[in-house]
């Protein structure tokens, strides 16, 4: 049977049939790691070692490893925090909104957007946990657990602790959505296993048998789901944008925060399930089912969340001027023209100029392109931040309060740790779970692949 | 535990043909046990008659609970057991205590509806599902029919009445 659509480019390339979709994306996990998969792993976990250097340090002798100081307390931890949260909304957009939208083209990707999520997130949590100086206690201090030393309890007005449940709530939430969608793809290889992979992975699909009344209530767990997470996906980026909105900090105070960074979060997000995508649809051979056409609809939700960023920036300094406030003033020039210039030039070259170049379509149809600034696009969102955090603290009312922040090698290899740990899961992820939603391809297959064969 | 069955198994190739079918195989008065696919064929529950979940109504009673929970919680820890002035607001600062209140309704939602839905589906890591065919999550569509439930209709018939249909293939499959 030929199934083609002449108003639109087919989701799914190469004639696929279900099986096809079967083997293709189960090919990995059951077959033996490619060289190019075990070269990646060893740099992560290599990474991840070297990084685990700068954590232990932390741990031992406290946060004054970190370059912070009485004027600039927070830096780069709460600048990869925040980076780090934002990289995980794509994953959610992907799986939720879309999924509202009736995106059928959010199947080939939302399974790794997902996975995404997971990994940033946990990487994410990481900053305030070390941040607290004693993690240990950590989790102590930020329930809301009576204190034994009397019965003061966590204060429910601080938006650092609508964070903890923003942001637990959003990795919790999104956990039981994606594994939830992995049940049926677990149950496929389950099918096709023998022995040990056999029962753990029939450990892992709890019994799924695709009846058609357990589909019906899995389509309605999964819309609902996606009803919950669309908002959850705004509201976590929205309290963390609370933490500096709240302040009376020079830069920080404004009400564009909330839908500022949700637009800041969504563009980095997009940008990283790119680089993530390129790499992966390359080493596992899965061109047919991330295309181009996933690519350039990618690309083009990049334009639309980078120009908002544009225009989010101007508008600030529009503010800084219209308030008549001169510390606000002051910020926004110290921010252009300061010592800390060249992370807002970065950030606006990479932020601002970068995406307008996708509405070039042979732009945003070039795997090179869409490769190097989707690296850049996210080199601009970690400056964003950086800049919005480093540059309000360093100079604020009192001048003689002012200093600078350097960051010292335990800053940069936390940092690093969080890259090792991210890619050292997502390719664990890649190699042992099925990468594409087999279950959820095969159920477009027929309306948008080139072909069916019956 | 389930008693030993014999089954009748219909497979079929496509989808809008299984759907053709199950109308048939119910016009015709026999009854089928389930269809198993390999992925969600909408529509296929209208065919079959099944009602409509009632997941979203578990969803909002425990949202319900979460929006309860959260602002009792606040409201004791906040304005009852140790009121502090904060910020020159009041002790139940309601506007506060909406970002916690949208998180924990949205997390006892999700997490009830999901343990509802695994508890009435009977999924859990220990499950030793009856598989009737393999091939119903990979590419084909299963539909089951209980020879014993179905007393009243002739094995052969059914047989010939799943071909009739469209099945590529008519099996027996015997659980023990």
């Amino acid at each position: 049977m030929q199934v083609t659509s002449s108003v639109r480019e087919p989701l799914v390339t190469g004639g696929k049939t279900y099986k096809d979709v079967t083997h293709d994306v189960s090919r990995q996990v059951e077959g033996k790691p490619t060289i190019g998969w075990m070269l990646g792993l060893a740099v992560s976990i290599g990474v991840l070692l070297l990084g685990s250097i700068a954590v232990g340090a932390t741990v031992w002798e406290g946060i004054g490893m970190w370059g912070l100081n009485k004027t600039v307390g927070w830096a780069w931890d709460i600048t990869n925090f925040v980076w780090w949260v934002g990289i995980g909304h794509a994953g959610t957009l992907i799986s939720a909104v879309l999924l509202l939208f009736r995106q059928k083209w959010r199947t080939s990707i939302n399974r790794a957007a997902e996975a995404m999520t997971i990994f940033a997130v946990i990487c994410a949590a990481m900053f305030p946990v070390l941040h607290m100086g004693r993690p240990w206690l950590g989790a102590y201090w930020a329930l809301p657990l009576p204190n034994v030393f009397g019965s003061l309890w966590v204060n429910f007005n601080s938006p650092l602790l609508w964070d903890v449940f923003a942001i637990s709530t959003y990795f919790s939430v999104s956990l039981v959505f994606w594994y939830i969608g992995l049940i049926p793809d677990f149950a496929t290889i389950r099918d096709r296993a023998t022995g040990l992979r056999k029962v753990i992975y029939g450990a892992l699909s709890f019994g799924w048998t695709g009846a058609a009344k357990i589909w019906m209530r899995y389509e309605a767990v999964s819309l609902i789901l996606a009803g919950l997470a669309t908002p959850l996906v705004l509201s976590v980026h929205t309290i963390v944008s609370f933490d500096f909105a709240t302040s009376v900090i020079p830069g920080w105070h404004t009400t564009i925060f909330p839908p500022y960074f949700v637009a800041g979060a969504i563009f980095s997000g997009f940008a990283m399930v790119l680089t993530l995508m390129l790499i992966t649809r390359k080493l596992f051979k899965l061109e047919d089912y991330i295309t181009m056409v996933h690519i350039e609809l990618m690309n083009i939700v990049i334009i639309i969340t980078g120009s908002i960023v544009g225009i989010a920036y101007i508008t600030e300094f529009f503010i800084a001027w219209y308030s008549g406030v001169e510390a606000e003033q002051y910020a926004f020039i110290n921010r252009a023209f300061g010592p800390y210039w060249w992370a807002y030039w970065s950030m606006m070259t990479c932020n601002v100029i970068s995406p307008q170049l996708f509405w070039f379509k042979k732009i945003r149809t070039s795997i090179v392109f869409t490769f190097a600034l989707s690296i850049v696009v996210n080199i601009g969102m970690w400056f964003e931040r950086f800049v919005i955090i480093v540059t309000s603290l360093h100079r604020d009312y009192l001048p003689s309060s002012w200093a600078m922040f350097y960051p010292t090698w335990a800053d940069v290899g936390v940092y690093l740790f969080t890259f090792g740990l991210f890619f050292t899961l997502f390719l664990l992820f890649a190699k042992f779970f099925p990468v594409i939603n087999m279950a959820e391809v095969k159920s477009v297959l027929k309306s948008s692949s080139e072909k069916v064969n019956k | 535990m389930e008693r030993d069955t014999n089954f009748v198994l219909g497979i079929y190739d496509d989808e809008d043909v299984l759907k053709e079918a199950v109308t048939k195989v119910r016009d015709s008065g026999v009854k089928i046990h389930e269809v198993f696919s390999p992925y969600p064929v909408h529509g296929l529950e209208d065919v079959l008659g099944y009602r409509r979940s009632r997941l979203p109504i578990a969803a909002f009673l425990f949202g319900l609970c979460g929006t309860c929970l959260a602002l009792t919680m606040q409201i004791l820890m906040m304005a009852v057991d140790w009121p502090m002035i904060i910020g020159g607001k009041d002790h139940a600062a309601i506007p506060d205590f909406i970002p916690v209140t949208f998180e924990l309704t949205v997390l006892l939602a999700a997490f009830g509806m999901v343990g509802v839905f695994m508890i009435s589906s009977d999924l859990k890591p220990w499950a030793q599902p009856r598989i009737f065919d393999k091939r119903s999550t990979d590419d084909k569509h299963v539909m089951a029919i209980d020879i014993a439930v179905n007393a009243g209709h002739e094995e052969n018939k059914i047989k010939e009445l799943l071909q009739a249909s469209g099945a590529s293939e008519v099996n027996n499959k015997s659980f023990e």
